[in-house]
């Protein structure tokens, strides 16, 4: 009966599923605009008309551009890299790794998978058309404009490739000791109800709303005169903590302190407390408790946990910007500096590059772990 | 567990907490009663000019900063009280404006600027987040099985994005004659530049901050659609309940813990709004609260910064922030106590 009298009518149905395109379109729209301006020559990237923003006349015009025969190659090494991810490295990494190295493996098999990509996208491919284009007659015609110029300056020129390096290096310190610190504090969090582990949890709470722009406040003097301060503990060699990546870590790792304790904490409430009881009978410390039964069960929720610990990291401008000092910037402040001076439109179409460089990794990540980061999403929320 | 395993447990995240977190906080409230600045004396200096008939030399009173015999400027820090905080609210050119009766002189200052606009931008973007994300989540939950996967994916892509980026990506799309001002000069046949006074960049930044956030709601609220009890539905259906008022009176109320919860999380980032103003380069026209601290503590054209009005900027940022926390700070005590009880 209930299937029946819940129908919708057509309307309903249609106004619903429109809707949902509709907001789809919204969402993905301004990514795939700038992905497509980025590969175009700056008069078309910043044309009003949008057909030649797609496909690019003056680009074309140029020389540059891609054939019906190079996207139909360029789709199939995309599919065979999607598929050899999906099918062929887990198989891989199971039969190969030894038993207790999944993560190195995993690790590994993606890293050769990324290089081979690279290899052949960018080297044997273009070799190949280019053999190919003129003999295919009108398929080997170049019909939409497309160049990867921008691309080369600014990751060969604008030395972005340095800031990517110091973006790596923060944000896997961030992960790391985030992840370390935090399943410490959610374990214990979650297992003591005493009064003391519900104000730590407050303080933190309280610490999650603060402006960023506080703390810096805190931080700014303090660091840039460290080699003053430290000087009577550390004597010659104190350090200046202005500049400096570990600093920006442990900076970054406190703010997501909060966030990180929380979530954990709530991911562990999700594991009966027997378990831990089981195997203090059996003789084993809180601490072997801990690392021998509890953290193989928790995988999941570190890894969404750790999820999140990256995505601050990576999207942090406000600590990154005003903590680090030119050679050690990292990737989303020194794309600010590039379209603040930005003077030309190939200025501008180069930051557009830019920051699709920086939006793609995030893309892959969205792909590849969708449902840890709804998991992630819906953790706090759903228990109240 | 004893309390000494517990602490040994917490003690590196509370350790980090402590010193990142609250030893700044402390630190920020001293300073903000203190200014440092370099000791200027003032010297008499005579520059001479080679002129017709001998040297045209003239002495002038100058300030030079004092060095030490290492030869760095030597800095004195002195209490100022409240200055700091005067310097920042400017309270005599606020009142002569509130008296005029002028309203554009009230935001020639930058911190009520500041003020107005992150009030707005919080209370205008909680409603349309709610009411977006509610309809997304009925939306995708209204939808097949197979195309929820892939709406889903489409539908963090907004809320995965580096905040900067995507307010760039919008920006891009409005400067100038980018494509969407071009689609609007079309349609209403007049021209547009948006990014020339302050309510289009506002209404822009609100755009995209909803655009930003309802991913967020919409995931939540689906997940609370999930576990709506299906007897209510099916007893208020068999009681002739039309399908808004099944949605008005079991559905919302059900989710009603969660739009708390999204209410909250996004009250607390939106006041710190700061990514948007980067983004749209908008500190010519619009600025936000976290905008003016961040501006303080950058360096100037001479390299300095001011630190004790950063402070205090961050120190009336702070304010805001307890009001916010206020309500749902009483809510946690109140469940604690009861739970204990």
């Amino acid at each position: 009966m209930t299937a029946r009298a819940l129908r919708q009518p057509l309307s309903l149905r249609l106004a619903s599923g429109g809707f949902l395109g509709l907001w789809c379109l919204i969402a993905a729209f301004p990514i795939f605009w700038i992905t497509v301006m980025s590969l175009k020559a700056p008069i078309d990237a910043f044309s009003p008309n949008p057909l030649h923003v797609i496909f690019g006349p003056e680009t074309v015009a140029r020389g540059q551009g891609w054939s019906i025969l190079d996207m139909l190659l360029g789709a199939g090494v995309l599919y065979a890299t999607a598929r050899i991810a999906m099918h062929w490295l887990p198989l891989a990494v199971r039969t190969w790794t030894p038993p207790g190295f999944a993560a190195l493996g995993w690790l590994l098999g993606s890293a050769v998978l990324g290089v081979g990509f690279v290899v052949a996208f960018f080297g044997v491919l273009p070799a190949v058309t280019e053999v190919l284009n003129p003999l295919a007659g009108p398929l080997g015609r170049d019909v939409v404009g497309a160049t990867t110029e921008h691309y080369r300056t600014v990751w060969i020129d604008r030395g972005f490739a340095n800031n990517f390096k110091n973006s790596l290096i923060v944000t896997t310190g961030v992960v790391t000791v985030s992840l370390t610190v935090g399943t410490l504090a959610g374990y214990a969090l979650a297992r003591a109800g005493t009064a003391l582990a519900f104000w730590i949890l407050i303080a933190a709470l309280v610490f999650r709303a603060l402006p960023h722009s506080v703390l810096v406040a805190g931080y700014l003097p303090v660091f840039i005169n460290s080699a003053e301060w430290l000087s009577p503990i550390l004597g010659e060699n104190a350090p200046t903590l202005y500049g400096k990546p570990w600093a920006v870590i442990a900076v970054l790792v406190a703010i997501n302190q909060p966030f990180t304790i929380w979530m954990l904490r709530s991911f562990f409430q999700n594991i009966p407390a027997d378990l831990d009881e089981a195997a203090r009978v059996d003789g084993c410390s809180h601490f072997e408790a801990f690392r021998r039964v509890i953290m193989p069960v928790m995988w999941p929720g570190v890894i969404t946990t750790g999820l999140f610990s990256f995505l601050l990291a990576y999207n942090d401008f406000l600590v990154t910007s005003l903590l680090l000092d030119a050679s050690n910037q990292t990737m989303v402040p020194a794309i600010a500096g590039m379209f603040n001076r930005e003077t030309t439109t190939t200025d501008q179409v180069v930051a557009v590059a830019a920051a699709v460089s920086i939006t793609a990794p995030l893309f892959l990540l969205v792909m590849v772990f969708q449902r840890q980061i709804v998991a992630g999403l819906t953790a706090g929320a759903v228990k109240g | 567990m004893k309390f000494r395993t517990f602490a040994a447990f917490v003690a590196p995240s509370v350790v980090m907490m402590l010193l990142f977190i609250a030893f700044p906080l402390v630190s920020v409230l001293v300073q903000s009663f203190f200014v440092t600045q370099p000791v200027y004396d003032t010297v008499e200096v005579e520059t001479c000019t080679p002129g017709f008939l001998g040297q045209i030399c003239t002495t002038e009173e100058k300030s030079v900063p004092r060095r030490d015999e290492n030869g760095r400027i030597v800095e004195v820090t002195r209490f100022v009280g409240l200055e700091s905080y005067r310097n920042v609210i400017e309270p005599d050119r606020f009142w002569a404006a509130v008296k005029a009766h002028s309203w554009a002189a009230v935001q020639a200052i930058d911190f009520w600027k500041a003020l107005r606009f992150t009030l707005m931008f919080t209370l205008v973007t909680l409603p349309l987040v709610v009411g977006l994300g509610l309809a997304i989540a009925l939306a995708i939950n209204n939808a097949a099985q197979a195309v929820r996967g892939p709406v889903i994916f489409v539908s963090l892509l907004p809320f995965i994005i580096t905040p900067v980026i995507g307010a760039l990506s919008i920006n891009w799309l409005f400067r100038g004659d980018g494509i969407l001002t071009a689609a609007l000069e079309w349609w209403l046949q007049r021209d547009i530049a948006m990014f020339a006074q302050a309510w289009t960049i506002e209404t822009l930044m609100v755009l995209y901050r909803v655009w930003h956030v309802a991913p967020f709601a919409a995931i939540v609220f689906y997940a609370g659609l999930q576990t709506v009890n299906q007897d209510s539905l099916e007893s208020a259906l068999i009681d002739g309940a039309s399908r808004w008022q099944r949605l008005r009176f079991i559905v919302i109320p059900h989710l009603m813990p969660l739009i708390v919860f999204v209410a909250i999380i996004h009250l607390m980032d939106t006041y710190r709004v700061f990514e948007e103003i980067v983004g749209f380069s908008s500190q010519g026209h619009v600025i936000s609260l976290q905008w003016l601290t961040y501006d303080y503590l950058k360096p100037d054209q001479a390299g300095n910064r001011s630190i004790s009005r950063a402070s205090a900027s961050a120190m009336l940022t702070m304010i805001g922030i307890v009001i916010i926390l206020i309500p749902l700070l009483r809510r946690t005590w109140r469940d604690h106590r009861r739970a204990r009880a």
